[in-house]
């Protein structure tokens, strides 16, 4: 019956390029994560009146977020080919298509952080403040937990969008998902393959919505 | 505990030109160990800047800054930190954390302070009994009414054992009940542990009911200052009588006086305004039984303070001139004011 309604879909196949789609999807997840929030941080924390208020160190990292987030993902992955060959050695694989997921989501990320914070009361950042407390231990204790809710929720966006990006990514080579509705699907006119690896991209983005979700209200006890 | 001397903030407009706006001008002010200090005035008038300038949220642009024999004005870093835990605030807003329970709240002055797990769980469960928030332990802030988290705010600003408590407007979110209650409780910390408490406020009840000494500000100036009971019996600047009124006078009064001026034109209506023991002598007895005088009480209200109480009565006096002449020079002979109003 499956054979018949889908004569070009071997699962074996299906199953590599979709374990590909998600480790890829992972990595530059987590990456992404820490290193949005870095520059989040930063971000907020030069902001004007704040902590670390400091105009040269914000327009420098702002101008910075504001380029790498601008540019096309596709046009990033081409712009970026003599970084990844300088640390990944290769521009086929998996491994290839990550410095450029992530160069490519962490600004984006991080802009999101930067409003997440944002919309932390000032009043309890002040709060800490009169009790005594370190940068450190507010930014640990005070900025990061208040906000958490949106950061997840931040992310969770983030995530999806990185998933497409992995299909882009699959395009020029770096193989998942986007690689095979292109090569087996698209250019050998098997419409069946792009049929299922568009499901199963679909089915991926429902789940991490769903985990997202899920979180984020766990999380928020306002 | 608390000097202030010679202290200015000034603020740099933006605008090329314009004026520089000076939010405290030039204050002078000293704060007693185990004193309640009030600094009453309108939004605007340096009250906020001057509470933050006490535990360095502010620095002043001239003049120096000693709380609890440190000088916050100059010190930096960690010093300064450290000083921040002996000077508490809480906040008109409450300023609690919404991802961390009543308990957590509590805590993390002292997570900062560097206090051990143990001993943060016994100095927690302590200050819940102080403010009276058994069994809600495990709330979160959003579960709680403002009243509650009020009390959350108090305990977490006790927590490290200051020297001083800063209240930041602390009651002005509240309904008159809860106000209450929290003034009380302030009142009663006040007392149990010999606190220093200075707290700025727009309303005079919270002067009135739990303050010993207050400071009226104005533009940036402290315009009158002294004991409660002395600025409620003779305020000096306008602003303080506007203040002095809010307690002592219902708003209602001048147009009732109006309207008794006009309903009884024969005699007089009488002012008098009692303060300390003389608010609790039986003057209206002693009125009737000695003088031939048919005697109105209008309106009248009695307003307690730290120090004794406080109160104006409006009565009317009919009879024969001299009698009344006589009454009133009995009235001031004692130590009650006494103030004819005329018909306007």
């Amino acid at each position: 019956m499956l054979k018949n309604l889908l004569p070009n879909v071997m699962w074996d196949t299906i199953y590599d390029a979709t374990l590909e789609t998600l480790y890829m999807t992972a990595i530059s997840v987590v990456a992404t994560f820490f290193i949005g929030i870095l520059l989040g941080l930063l971000l907020f924390l030069t902001g004007k009146g704040n902590l670390w208020e400091n105009k040269v160190i914000n327009t420098v990292i702002s101008a910075f977020v504001n380029i790498f987030r601008s540019i096309p993902f596709i046009i990033l992955i081409v712009l970026l080919i003599p970084f990844t060959m300088a640390i990944v050695h290769t521009m086929i694989g998996a491994n290839a298509a990550l410095p450029a997921l992530i160069i490519g989501a962490a600004p984006f990320y991080a802009r999101m952080v930067e409003i997440a914070l944002r919309e932390i009361d000032k009043g309890v950042i002040e709060a800490a403040k009169s009790m005594g407390a370190k940068v450190s231990t507010i930014i640990f204790k005070v900025l990061i937990p208040e906000s958490l809710p949106a950061l997840v929720s931040g992310i969770t966006v983030t995530a999806i969008a990185l998933v497409g990006y992995t299909a882009m990514a699959g395009v020029v080579g770096a193989g998942g998902l986007g690689n095979l509705a292109y090569l087996e699907g698209f250019q050998r006119s098997q419409n069946d393959v792009t049929f299922i690896a568009t499901i199963i991209v679909l089915i991926i983005v429902f789940i991490i919505q769903f985990i997202g979700d899920f979180i984020t209200s766990k999380l928020d006890k306002r | 505990m608390i000097t202030l001397s010679n202290v200015s903030k000034i603020y740099k407009s933006k605008l090329k030109n314009s004026a520089q706006i000076k939010a405290v001008d030039n204050i002078e002010l000293q704060v007693a160990q185990g004193e309640i200090f009030g600094i009453i005035g309108y939004s605007g008038a340096g009250k906020s800047t001057l509470i933050r300038m006490l535990n360095g949220l502010e620095t002043p642009s001239t003049g120096t800054i000693s709380v609890a024999d440190r000088e916050i004005s100059k010190i930096k870093g960690a010093d300064l930190r450290k000083a921040r835990q002996e000077i508490s605030m809480i906040f008109q807003h409450f300023n609690l954390l919404w991802s961390r329970t009543v308990r957590e709240n509590i805590s993390f002055p002292l997570e900062i302070a560097g206090v051990s797990k143990i001993q943060r769980q016994k100095r927690v469960g302590e200050l819940i009994k102080v403010v009276g928030l058994e069994g809600r332990e495990d709330a979160y802030p959003s579960q709680l009414s403002g009243g509650q988290k009020q009390r959350v705010g108090i305990a977490r600003a006790l927590a490290n054992n200051p020297k001083v408590l800063l209240c930041d407007e602390a009651t002005s979110a509240l309904d008159p009940q809860t106000t209450d209650s929290i003034l009380d409780l302030l009142e009663d910390i006040n007392k149990r542990l010999g606190l220093t408490i200075v707290l700025i406020t727009h309303e005079m009840h919270v002067i009135r009911k739990i303050c010993h000494r207050v400071a009226v500000m104005e533009g940036g100036k402290v315009v009158e200052m002294g004991k409660v009971l002395d600025v409620f019996k003779r305020p000096q600047a306008q602003i303080t009588k506007r203040f002095v009124q809010q307690v002592t006078e219902p708003e209602e009064t001048k147009e009732t006086v109006e309207h008794l001026l006009e309903n009884y034109p024969n005699g007089k209506v009488i002012q008098l305004s009692f303060v300390g023991v003389s608010a609790e002598q039986p003057l209206i007895t002693q009125l009737i039984r000695n003088f031939e005088l048919d005697v109105n009480i209008l309106q009248g209200k009695i307003s307690q303070t730290q120090d004794g109480s406080y109160g104006t009565l409006f009565i009317h006096l009919d009879g024969p001139e001299a009698e009344m002449n006589k009454a009133l020079d009995y009235i001031r002979a004692g130590q009650v004011g006494v103030e004819v109003i005329e018909n306007a």
